[in-house]
């Protein structure tokens, strides 16, 4: 990769970062926006139809959270996904940014939208005051409703099409993202995912704006036996939404793996991936069907914190669902075009027979000698492994070598050598190494030098970056001298 | 000389071509840019103008609800100033790859670090906005402040975390220098450019809220201590007080640039909008003079005015940057071309090369020999024993390595080898078993 490396040692180089961000938008994004819209809007509605100023309020004030989440961690995780990105793999973002541009474009616009009429549909809730204002405010939350739809509708696209090998660089259409087997099964999973999730939480929340009185007025009670029964009924239909469509989903996937890849080890390591999928679907979607028969029949056996047991096993669901397209995409980063390292894959053999660091820019020297041997396995380190490996932190380097070759052994260099050069066989979701046999050579070096001292690796954004003059080219004339 | 070469680092671009073309990606960056920033300014100027009022009003109770009235706007203005921002970030990203990403590497740890003080700041602005009514009296009534304060404070910093990055970028030749976010902001002009930003943001929000506040159907309910005509000359006043600032703030910035993007047609356009925005100054204190039956007739044509100069000075400093990162741009694009024109021969000589029609059964075993040593256990067991299980049966062998089960607790499983395909395989195998017995007799 030819940027100044941002790295974290501590964090498998950092890209935890991108993975928590992104996890933490799809937590509020899911419940909180996509669907808990159309669910509010319809309380909303009831209320206006059957004159229930107590539902309103209810809703508003469920909307008001909603409002708040949304708009501040929300929106901002979502940012954070652009500025994690441009940081640990500036070369994908890039790349990717150049390629789905109009999808990523729609997408903005319809988040405009998104976020306007947010504001709108809250701010104004309350100065809806006569029937004629109150059934366009409705309008305004069904229109919210959509517009949010439509931004998952449309990033699931992205995704999807990011993951499909070979399609883009044929066609470069947007629409095989929508012919993409696994796009309908996702997006209806992940919209009844939403609603599931959403209900749980306007259950959840409602416990809190209708606590007894002391007075002995009943309505607050009455008004929480309102909310959980329609509530236990929407969990139940999108929990059979959920079911159907994970199932759908589970079932496409082998197809599309046994297409995408026939590396034995990625399909071993994914089949477990499979059968966890599997099990966390019945176990989550049995907790659910518990706790909203519960809420059918009688709200006090379903306390409060009983509800927290769902949510939970439904985060860890689409956790481990997002896990998924991690394992389809190794090694690449973009799918037969560009390895999670940021090597193209037409570059592949041009680097391993010229050496990456000739071709790089940010390193200190571009010939392996055996004066400046660990400098430049660093360097390689950092342009090769160090965008999913730390020297000493997460998914380290010692780690990986101290599993294979034991802890309490010397290791055989010429063995290390040989089996980085030959990984990619054995290991099916590493890229080949990007280098000539002198720069594995250092690389080995340099990973005995930490195993025998371990050292903190620091990234470009505290030491800053280093660079040795380009290699011999066309003399540089004066019009493209720097100048100063 | 070669020193000069030397500090300016000239990285490959990427090979993908720009997805539309490079004039429609400018107008974007330019406009929505603009967009962007005005709700930035008045996110900021807002915030600032709140704390200001509300420690007035602890003396005098109107202009506490007129600080209350501007809160109520800068919730909405920062919700637009994020969504707003995307926009203009996926054009910097796309015309400026190379620079802009280098500059958020280098300042790293800063510019991750946005996304939990934007988030902290508006969840503060939120609190400080919903308690306004709770937290009125004593101790209550300091800790609101406070939380305006707190707000205030990481809206003000905030800006200079982008400042940092925008400045870095057009400027490759320093980037040696760079350790980190601080050290990037004695770098270039950094400080001229946030004193411009910052008084252009009072400045917007004293606009923004002259009419905004003082439009005909505004609610003056909470605001009886004002009349419309008066709040219309405060906010004016503002905006014309701290404009006049600018005419001291923005030569500052222009006058600390480096000179690598200065040219004759940046003085052209730059000085353009400076005449502009004395007229826009000249319209806007006659305005101030007008009496309260009239102030405020001119708005509109003030907001055009105004509309005009920054749009001429956000031209201006696009034409700047052009200019500046003129020379690094060929760079990049000779060298860049250079690496694939390389490239692609390489690729041309390496697909013409007689391809090896088969693997020698020693190639085949580099596969694995990172594992299996002739008589050391590695990560697997040494070829000595696995020639004495299968001696005689290289079947076994081939049967094992298409699906390798579990059998030593103290070694990890084996990895499937079947992409290696049964004929090769069992080569392997042969050789294993030779390799294995030679090891043995030794």
């Amino acid at each position: 990769m030819d940027f100044p490396s941002f790295y974290m040692d501590h964090l498998a180089g950092g890209r935890l970062i991108i993975g928590l961000i992104a996890s933490l938008h799809v937590l509020i994004n899911h419940p909180l926006a996509v669907g808990a819209y159309p669910l509010l809007t319809w309380m909303e509605w009831w209320a206006h139809k059957n004159n229930r100023p107590d539902i309103d309020r209810l809703a508003y004030r469920i909307t008001f959270i909603v409002f708040i989440v949304t708009t501040t961690v929300g929106a901002l995780t979502g940012v954070g996904i652009w500025l994690s990105t441009s940081l640990f793999a500036p070369f994908a973002i890039g790349s990717l940014l150049r390629v789905f541009f109009w999808g990523w474009f729609a997408e903005w616009l319809v988040f405009i939208s998104e976020v306007v009429l947010i504001m709108w549909w809250f701010l104004t809730w309350k100065k809806a005051d006569t029937p004629e204002k109150k059934k366009k405010h409705i309008r305004i939350g069904v229109a919210l409703s959509i517009m949010s739809w439509l931004t998952m509708a449309l990033i699931v696209a992205v995704l999807g099409f990011m993951m499909k090998p070979g399609v883009w660089n044929q066609t470069r259409a947007f629409i095989d993202a929508m012919t993409n087997p696994l796009y309908a099964p996702q997006l209806g999973f992940r919209t009844f995912f939403a609603l599931m999730t959403a209900a749980v939480f306007i259950w959840f929340t409602a416990f809190f704006f209708t606590k007894k009185s002391s007075s002995g007025d009943d309505r607050p009670w009455r008004l929480r036996r309102w909310i959980v029964y329609r509530m236990s009924h929407v969990v139940l239909i999108s929990m059979l939404g959920v079911f159907l469509f994970g199932t759908w989903y589970w079932n496409c996937v082998p197809e599309t793996m046994k297409a995408n890849s026939s590396v034995a080890l990625l399909t071993q390591e994914f089949m477990s991936w499979h059968g966890q999928f599997q099990s966390l679907l019945g176990w989550t979607v049995a907790t659910f069907v518990v706790i909203a028969l519960g809420g059918l029949s009688d709200i006090f056996t379903v306390p409060r914190w009983a509800l927290l047991i769902p949510s939970v096993m439904g985060i860890w669901m689409l956790g481990h669902f997002e896990r998924a397209r991690e394992f389809m995409r190794k090694p690449w980063v973009i799918g037969e075009y560009m390895y999670s390292n940021g090597v193209h894959k037409d570059e592949l053999a041009y680097l391993q027979s010229e050496g990456i660091l000739k071709h790089a820019t940010y390193v200190k020297h571009r010939e392996v000698t055996e004066a400046n041997k660990l400098e430049c396995g660093q360097d390689v380190f950092m342009l090769a492994c160090s965008r999913c490996h730390s020297t000493t932190g997460l998914n380290s380097v010692l780690d990986k070598f101290t599993a294979m070759y034991g802890a309490d052994k010397p290791w055989d260099s010429v063995g290390m050598t040989l089996f980085i050069k030959g990984m990619h066989q054995t290991r099916t979701f590493m890229p080949p190494f990007p280098g000539n046999d002198r720069e594995a050579e250092a690389l080995v070096a340099y990973i005995q030098q930490l195993r025998a001292k371990p050292q903190t690796l620091h990234g470009a954004q505290t030491e800053g970056i280093s660079f040795s003059p380009l290699p011999k080219g066309p003399a540089m004339t004066a019009e493209t001298q720097p100048q100063r | 000389m070669n020193a000069l070469l030397a500090a300016t680092p000239v990285p490959r671009d990427l090979p993908l071509p720009l997805p539309v073309p490079e004039w429609l990606l400018v107008f974007c960056l330019v406009v929505f840019f603009l967009v962007h920033i005005l709700f930035v300014n008045l996110m900021v100027g807002g915030s600032v103008l709140v704390v200001v009022l509300e420690w007035l009003g602890l003396k005098n109770k109107r202009w506490d609800a007129l600080a209350h009235e501007i809160a109520q706007t800068i919730t909405v203005n920062k919700s637009l100033a994020v969504v707003m921002g995307i926009g203009p970030l996926l054009c910097i990203n796309l015309l400026y790859t190379m620079q802009w990403y280098s500059a958020n590497a280098l300042t790293g740890h800063a510019w991750l670090l946005i996304v939990p003080l934007v988030i902290t700041a508006f969840l503060l602005t939120y609190l400080h906005k919903y308690t306004w009514d709770s937290w009125t009296t004593g101790g209550r009534k300091t800790l609101h402040q406070l939380t305006g304060i707190a707000a205030a404070l990481l809206f003000l910093f905030i800006p200079l975390i982008f400042l940092a990055n925008v400045n870095l970028m057009l400027i490759p030749s320093e980037w040696e220098k760079v350790k980190g976010f601080f050290s990037a902001l004695s770098i270039g002009n950094v400080l001229p450019r946030y004193l411009h930003f910052m008084a252009a943001s009072l400045a917007m929000t004293g606009l923004f809220l002259a009419g905004w506040l003082g439009r005909q159907g505004s609610d003056f309910s909470h605001l009886d201590g004002f009349t419309r005509p008066e709040l219309r000359r405060f906010f004016y006043t503002i905006c014309a007080r701290v404009t006049l600032a600018q005419f001291v703030l923005g030569p500052l910035l222009l006058f600390t640039l480096p000179s690598a993007g200065i040219t004759t047609q940046v003085y052209v356009i730059i000085f353009s909008g400076a005449s502009l925005g004395l007229l826009t100054l000249w319209v806007l204190f006659g305005e101030l003079k007008r009496p309260d039956a009239t102030i405020g007739s001119r708005y509109w044509l003030i907001v055009l005015l105004f509309s005009l100069v920054v749009l001429g000075m956000g031209s201006g400093r696009h034409v700047y940057r052009e200019a500046a990162l003129a020379a690094h741009k060929t760079q990049i694009k000779e060298r860049t071309e250079r690496y694939y024109t390389a490239l692609a021969e390489f690729n041309k000589a390496h697909a013409a090369m007689p391809q090896v029609a088969e693997q020698s059964p020693e190639q085949l075993f580099m596969n694995c020999a990172a594992c299996h040593a002739p008589n050391v256990k590695l990560v697997g067991p040494p070829l000595t024993e696995i020639a004495q299980i299968y001696a005689g049966n290289p079947d076994g062998i081939v049967a094992w390595a298409k699906a390798p089960g579990k059998k030593r607790p103290e070694l990890p499983q084996m990895p499937p080898m079947i992409h290696l395909g049964e004929a090769n395989l069992r080569k392997i195998a042969e050789l294993m078993l030779i390799k294995g017995a030679a090891a043995a007799a030794k």
